[in-house]
């Protein structure tokens, strides 16, 4: 019962890839080592985010907001999406001026949704801000989504396409036998005629059984969540210069983070948290809101997240084989992108093009040759 | 700013103490961390400064725990009350709030004397306001001397139920019903051991002696109770259960809940220690060696955070602890060790002789501890139904964190304490796995929640920079 497309890692990039090709009638399988959403997919911080994106992904951002925007008719769940918008708030006029210098940049390749703010329509949309904050940069349509039950979503309406998911099995080696790929596991071998890898963290490996290097490191960015608070801020709350990222859920707990690292051991699959990091976090979040320091840190913890060296992912078909295509490496900001990484990936394979450019993310970009 | 200690303990109850006793008696530098505000732990609070005016009504056992306080306040242990650890990481910094000392400490060595949490009863209205747990009702009475006005119903299994009604009477409370819900089989198998428990000491007396003062009170003492619901709209107005063959309903606005109490392996968790399955009290344990040291590196786990023993076994554990402590930390040698541990590795092993007998008659039937109604909360912080987790299996949910992470149980503040061996169960269960298959959460830091002003801190010296990825914002590539 071999499928036609077997994908390795069942990741957010994996289930929507396996959720697409299922939608094209494609047999499907999906191996992961552990259970769908384990690790950087299940337990980021749910941003869904345009500003602050390197320019060569907003087409691929845009586009993945409309999935989001309508994710129910396309998995039967709206996946918690709120669009409830992001603020990218400039703490004194420095920032300011390079938040003008990317809204120009941006607003120079065609794009509107974002928007600078000065200090009064900032306090008009966030009431509880501090008053050193001098402006910022708005965006309205991004927001925030449930990464677990997303995960979880997009891998159960591709389960009732027929897509088969063999969770708890480890891709130990692929290889190619004539025009047939090998994902050997420990108790299993999987024939299958396209493979496609996104192992996130892991996925360099499987590039190398591809004969294909990348700069990729492990990172664990940590998170913590407070106890449930009054409403504290309406939109998702970014700083510039300083690490923050935070958003109020609707239950009244707010996730705090933006990129603090602490340690990832990508073999025995753990993250340890380093404290200084987060109390610097913490306190960057009380400066931005003071009526956090009210909250009790309820949980802190970190995810497994793969960080290529320029920032950007791996979206593409392998350079050195053919059947083989690759969606990884995704910078602790791959998880707004996963539903229409997984449409690409499946135009890619059933039609050899896609609408979107995906020039900039391909693998071989490290390549001496490739300049 | 940072401390270094060369044991650190945590948990001031009986084994906690008698851990410190032990390795200061030694000459080790040992310092105590308790939450409460004074030693005791939960079973001897207050107990140098009894909340209710006639403490002797809280029975013998409680007033011996005196002397081990006394023992430990002569000691020359640094005591610090007030002080809540929320994390140890495996290299042993000890992350603390409250108390006089700095937020983190650097241990050589760390003692977890945690102690144990009352197994949650998730029967239908076990959330509602008017029912709550016998062990916080008694810590209620030890703490603040408060005794309920109404008259109250206890239901459930364990020696603690039968203890606090005992006490009840005593203070002169009035008690509308005792409610075993422990099967009449129960009994058939915990006579199998019961030449243990005669050798073990007193508890069989013991035992006699509470069930025959509830019947001189006339106490409407009801076994084999199953099916057992409370009821209420927003609070307890009625319990139902069958017994007897037939339908009971009791009108009640006080229902107090108990059946046993397991380790509360949270922090010993968040080190990293492994866990095993106790199939006798039915709970994950930390895997402890003779001396109670974990698997990880310099940590041990005694008391009945590392397995329910009682407050007298936990005291020897402890000891013996505290002595392997001092002998790692190089103040006695291994030969020393030994013998001093002798009298205490005796006397705990004959107390511990009563175990098999109490987990045979006090087992929690499977009904009470693997809800069948689709309705009953599981995890109470977050409001999850049994249904809603029996859903998520019936995706194909195998791994409790997966559960968790698509349900929320055990996300809320308790930090699954009162939820997660129901849902470890619930899934073996449904699943046909073994439950030590199962496993349990992994628990994420902090322990408790911890107040920000805790964590702002540790925030010394430079702001951190992180260089491992460009700022898409400043660098924009074209």
């Amino acid at each position: 019962m071999n499928p036609d497309v077997v994908i390795i890692g069942g990741g957010i990039q994996g289930c929507s890839t396996a959720l697409h090709l299922a939608l094209q009638g494609v047999e499907t399988m999906v191996i992961e080592k552990n259970y769908c959403g384990r690790h950087a997919s299940g337990v980021n911080a749910g941003g869904i985010l345009r500003p602050g994106r390197y320019p060569v992904e907003l087409p691929l951002s845009t586009a993945a907001l409309k999935i989001w925007a309508d994710a129910e008719s396309l998995v039967d769940d709206n996946c918690g999406f709120r669009p409830i918008g992001r603020l990218k708030i400039a703490e004194n006029d420095d920032e300011m001026q390079k938040l003008a210098t990317r809204h120009a940049l941006v607003h120079n390749l065609g794009y509107s949704h974002e928007r600078l703010i000065d200090r009064a329509e900032l306090r008009d949309l966030e009431p509880h801000i501090a008053t050193h904050a001098v402006g910022g940069i708005h965006a309205t349509g991004c927001g925030h989504a449930d990464p677990f039950r997303t995960v979880s979503a997009f891998k159960h309406k591709a389960l009732t396409l027929g897509v088969k998911f063999r969770e708890g099995i480890r891709a130990e080696k692929i290889s190619r036998n004539g025009s047939v790929w090998q994902v050997v596991t420990e108790d299993c071998v999987v024939e299958a005629p396209v493979v496609v890898n996104c192992a996130g963290a892991w996925g360099d490996r499987i590039a190398r059984d591809m004969g294909e290097t990348i700069p990729l490191s492990t990172i664990a960015p940590m998170l913590m969540i407070t106890n449930r608070m009054p409403p504290i801020m309406r939109q998702r709350i970014g700083a510039v210069d300083r690490v923050l990222s935070i958003v109020q859920q609707p239950n009244g707990t707010v996730i705090i983070g933006g990129g603090y690292l602490g340690t990832a051991d990508r073999d025995a699959e753990t993250t340890s948290l380093d404290y200084s990091k987060l109390a610097f976090n913490a306190r960057i979040a009380c400066d931005m809101f003071p009526t956090l320091s009210d909250a009790r840190i309820v949980r802190c913890w970190a995810g497994i997240e793969g960080a290529i060296t320029d920032g950007l992912p791996v979206i593409g078909p392998s350079a050195t084989e053919a059947n083989a295509y690759h969606a990884f490496g995704f910078s602790a900001h791959g998880f707004h992108l996963g539903p229409v990484v997984g449409k690409i990936l499946a135009q890619l394979i059933t039609s050899g093009h896609c609408d979107i450019p995906i020039d900039a993310f391909r693998i071989d970009r490290f390549s001496a040759d490739q300049g | 700013m940072k401390e270094s200690r060369e044991l650190v303990i945590i948990g001031g109850g009986p084994a906690g103490m008698s851990a410190a006793i032990s390795a200061s008696n030694c000459g080790v530098d040992v310092l105590l961390l308790d939450q409460r505000e004074a030693p005791g732990g939960q079973i001897y609070r207050r107990v140098e400064s009894p909340a209710v005016a006639d403490p002797t009504l809280l029975g013998n056992d409680y007033l011996q725990g005196l002397n081990l306080v006394t023992l430990f306040r002569e000691s020359t242990v640094d005591y610090r009350p007030d002080t809540v650890v929320w994390e140890v990481s495996p290299g042993r910094e000890v992350y603390v709030y409250g108390g006089p000392g700095p937020g983190v400490i650097e241990a050589r060595r760390v003692i977890l004397a945690t102690g144990a949490v009352e197994r949650s009863i998730p029967v239908p209205g076990w959330t509602l306001p008017g029912v709550m747990t016998a062990g916080g009702a008694q810590s209620l009475i030890k703490n603040d001397g408060l005794l309920p006005e109404v008259p109250l119903v206890l239901a459930g299994t364990g020696p603690l139920l039968l203890l606090l009604a005992c006490q009840y009477l005593d203070m002169g409370v009035e008690i509308a019903a005792v409610l075993e819900t422990t099967p009449r089989s129960n009994l058939k198998r915990a006579m199998a051991h019961l030449p243990g428990a005669i050798m073990s000491g007193g508890y069989l007396t013991k035992g006699a002696g509470m069930l025959s003062r509830l019947r001189r009170a006339r106490v409407r003492h009801v076994r084999g109770v199953e099916a057992l619901r409370a009821v209420g709209s927003d609070h307890l107005q009625q319990i139902e259960f069958h017994a007897g063959g037939r339908e009971h309903r009791l009108g009640a606005s006080l229902l107090l809940l108990h059946q046993g109490v397991v380790p509360d392996v949270n922090l010993a968790s968040a080190v990293g220690c492994a866990l095993e399955w106790d199939s006798g009290s039915l709970c994950f344990k930390p895997s402890v060696d003779q001396w109670g040291n974990s698997s990880v590196e310099g940590v041990a786990v005694v008391g009945d955070g590392a397995g329910i023993v009682g407050a007298d076994s936990a005291k020897w554990f402890g000891e013996m602890a505290g002595l392997d402590a001092a002998c790692q930390l190089g103040y006695i040698g291994a030969n020393a060790r030994d013998t001093l541990a002798q009298k205490s590795r005796n006397l705990y092993r004959r107390s511990l002789g009563i175990r098999p007998f109490l987990e045979a008659l006090y087992r929690p039937p499977d009904a009470y501890r693997i809800p069948v109604d689709p309705d009953v909360v599981i995890c109470r912080c977050e409001e999850v139904t049994a249904e809603t987790v029996r859903a998520q299996i019936g995706r194909g949910a195998r791994d409790p964190n997966a559960i968790k992470s698509r349900t929320r149980c055990g996300m809320g503040p308790c930090q699954g304490r009162y939820c997660g061996l129901t849902l470890s169960e619930i899934i073996a269960t449904e699943t046909g796995q073994k439950i030590s298959e199962v496993g349990y959460f992994r628990l994420r830091p902090p322990v408790k929640p911890v107040p920000i002003s805790a964590i702002l801190e540790l925030a010394t010296g430079e702001m951190p920079v992180e260089t491992a990825l460009p700022d898409p914002t400043v660098k924009p590539l074209s």
